[in-house]
């Protein structure tokens, strides 16, 4: 918790133009309507703290937040360490649909609104697609066969998105820093855009996070212990999924969030699901929030792909995590 | 009391019967050893009593169709023992222990005094009352087979199913866990019911037989009558002796003459 207060007011505080801490707090105070206190911020620097800093940290942090929790689900529910959020093919579906987006819709509607919704309907579809592969599968109906659907399905998609890419080769740039990720500064209209399902997600697995341990168990041992593994599942998936369709929609693909952070926390505090997937929310918060601010500051005015950095950040630093604990979890 | 009935159960996979129209009566309280050769159809019977796999027939506990019951209702019935349990490492012995609450609690709820006492006597029984906050990852096998036990204790329910629940023990530790299995047994009155291997330790605790071969069963009775030397070359394809040991019987093969 301290970790993400910590990383947001960073967050806040790092940007070209040097707004003091005073200022910022006498600023939110201002906003809050504490009497006899007045904002001392010029309008230029009120609009920079308000409508594009605050809501591009608020962004972050629910992007990495959720990019974590979906990740910790994921590894759970499929018993599989290495599942990430873009298991079931959300990236592939989001990264088409991103590219069909960005080299046919005319200009203007190319705007902020259409880029996010191209994208999310993409991985919505594509997860769909994975869930129905998934199902038509006649013998074993397992956690093995969606995941196996969704590989299937993300290749699928990456190869119509590599196609549609070649045939637009001036738009390649456009598609290959979306990829890679990054959290826009376009003030609050995408945080409102996201913030329903990723709420939802949220609250959704956070209220089943205690099934979670039990599904880890494998499914027949789930079952007889009294879960209805296929429907709890479904809801899980759903949840998580949704949730990285939204997040994905704003801000491309961030890699590594989603299996770093739940496995750095596993392996420094060797928790269960019921408290790691809380953690997760609040650390993946914070680590995107602060790998952002090294996004957009490191070589200002130029911004660093947020995925080059949460990999170049996060690579040493697990490796670190993991030597450190040889003898532990 | 009839505890479990099956009628006409029959399971296939892959098209072929595994499980081939069993019936089948098991008393409350009773120990019964579900025993057969390798393929017998002995854990996949386990299952079907269970509701893991699909089935053709009926299965009532304590009178009641489990297909009509929900998952809950029915693992508060049943526990299972699986044979190869998954024991994540960084699970501790209590929190583990506690899962077997799940049946007792709602999808969203969190355990409650109750589901905590029950888990403490649960560990109490089986003497793990020190390892509570132990790591899943730092028990020996025969500690993490007491653990699985105390977690199925902690579920409550009156039928335990059990997979070969002494596979992977010393013969030490098979006593143990028998005799603690026994124990509860005579305490709480559970009905227990186990796929084993070993003939002769089967004969020693179970007070029922069932012989399944190919997915029937074959002969059902005391040990003493089901551990024939006919029977067993019959349908093991070993020739073995019966010896009597106390009021028991031991199985031993012979050596050199199995007719292969």
């Amino acid at each position: 918790m301290a970790f993400l207060l910590l990383s947001l007011v960073v967050g806040v505080l790092a940007g070209p133009i040097d707004i003091g801490v005073g200022g910022i707090l006498e600023s939110v105070a201002a906003r809050l309507r504490v009497p006899g206190v007045e904002t001392p911020l010029s309008p230029t620097e009120e609009a920079i703290l308000w409508e594009i800093r605050i809501p591009r940290v608020v962004l972050a942090a629910l992007v990495g937040g959720m990019l974590a929790l979906a990740g910790a689900t994921y590894q759970g529910v499929f018993r599989n360490p290495l599942a990430d959020p873009y298991l079931l093919g959300v990236a592939a579906g989001a990264g088409l649909g991103a590219t069909i987006a960005i080299s046919y819709l005319p200009d203007a509607l190319r705007g902020q609104r259409a880029l996010p919704a191209a994208a999310f309907a993409g991985g919505a579809v594509a997860v769909f697609l994975t869930y129905a592969v998934g199902r038509s599968a006649r013998r074993e109906r397992d956690a093995a066969t969606l995941v196996l659907a969704g590989v299937t399905v993300a290749a699928f998609f990456t190869a119509l998105q590599t196609f549609v890419q070649q045939r637009n080769s001036e738009t390649l740039q456009q598609v290959y820093t979306w990829i890679l990720g990054n959290i826009p500064s376009t003030g609050w209209s995408d945080v409102v855009l996201i913030v329903p399902y990723v709420a939802v997600a949220t609250v959704v697995i956070l209220a089943l996070r205690r099934v979670v341990d039990v599904l880890n168990l494998g499914d027949d041992e789930a079952a007889s212990l009294g879960v209805d593994v296929r429907r709890v599942r479904l809801a899980l998936v759903v949840a998580a999924t949704l949730g990285t369709a939204a997040a994905v929609a704003v801000s491309g693909l961030i890699g590594f969030v989603g299996i770093i952070v739940p496995h750095t926390i596993r392996l420094l505090s060797g928790v269960g699901y019921r408290a790691l997937l809380p953690l997760s929310v609040i650390v993946g918060a914070g680590f995107l929030v602060l790998a952002d601010v090294i996004a957009r500051t490191a070589l200002s005015p130029a911004e660093i792909p947020l995925g080059v950095v949460t990999a170049f950040l996060g690579a040493p630093f697990f490796a670190l995590v993991l030597r450190s604990t040889r003898t532990g979890a | 009391m009839t505890a479990i009935r099956l009628d006409a159960v029959t399971v296939s996979l892959g098209g072929r019967p595994v499980v081939d129209g069993i019936d089948l009566d098991v008393a409350a309280g009773q120990w019964l050893a579900v025993i057969g050769p390798n393929g017998a159809g002995k854990t996949t019977l386990l299952r079907a009593i269970a509701r893991l796999v699909p089935y053709s027939g009926s299965i009532e506990l304590d009178g009641r169709e489990t297909g009509a019951m929900s998952r809950a209702e029915l693992s508060r019935l049943l526990a299972v023992v699986p044979q190869d349990p998954a024991t994540p490492p960084w699970m501790t012995v209590g929190e583990y222990v506690l899962l077997g609450r799940t049946p007792h609690l709602g999808l969203l709820a969190k355990e409650g005094a109750r589901d905590r006492e029950a888990a403490a006597r649960s560990l109490a029984r089986l003497d793990l009352l020190g390892f509570a906050g132990r790591r899943l990852g730092t028990l020996s096998g025969g500690e993490k087979q007491r653990v699985v036990v105390a977690r199925a204790l902690a579920q409550q329910a009156r039928i335990v199913l059990l997979d070969e629940p002494t596979a992977s023990l010393d013969i030490g530790h098979q006593q143990q866990a028998l005799d603690l299995l026994d124990l509860l047994r005579a305490e709480s009155g559970l009905t227990l019911v186990a796929a084993m291997h070993d003939l002769t330790l089967a004969a020693q605790y179970a007070d029922r037989m069932v012989l399944l071969d190919r997915g029937r069963v074959v002969a059902d009775g005391s040990p003493l009558e089901v551990l024939t030397e006919t029977v067993i070359a019959r349908h093991y394809g070993a020739t073995i002796d019966v010896l009597p040991v106390g009021e028991r019987i031991a199985v031993v093969p012979r050596r050199g003459s199995s007719n292969t």
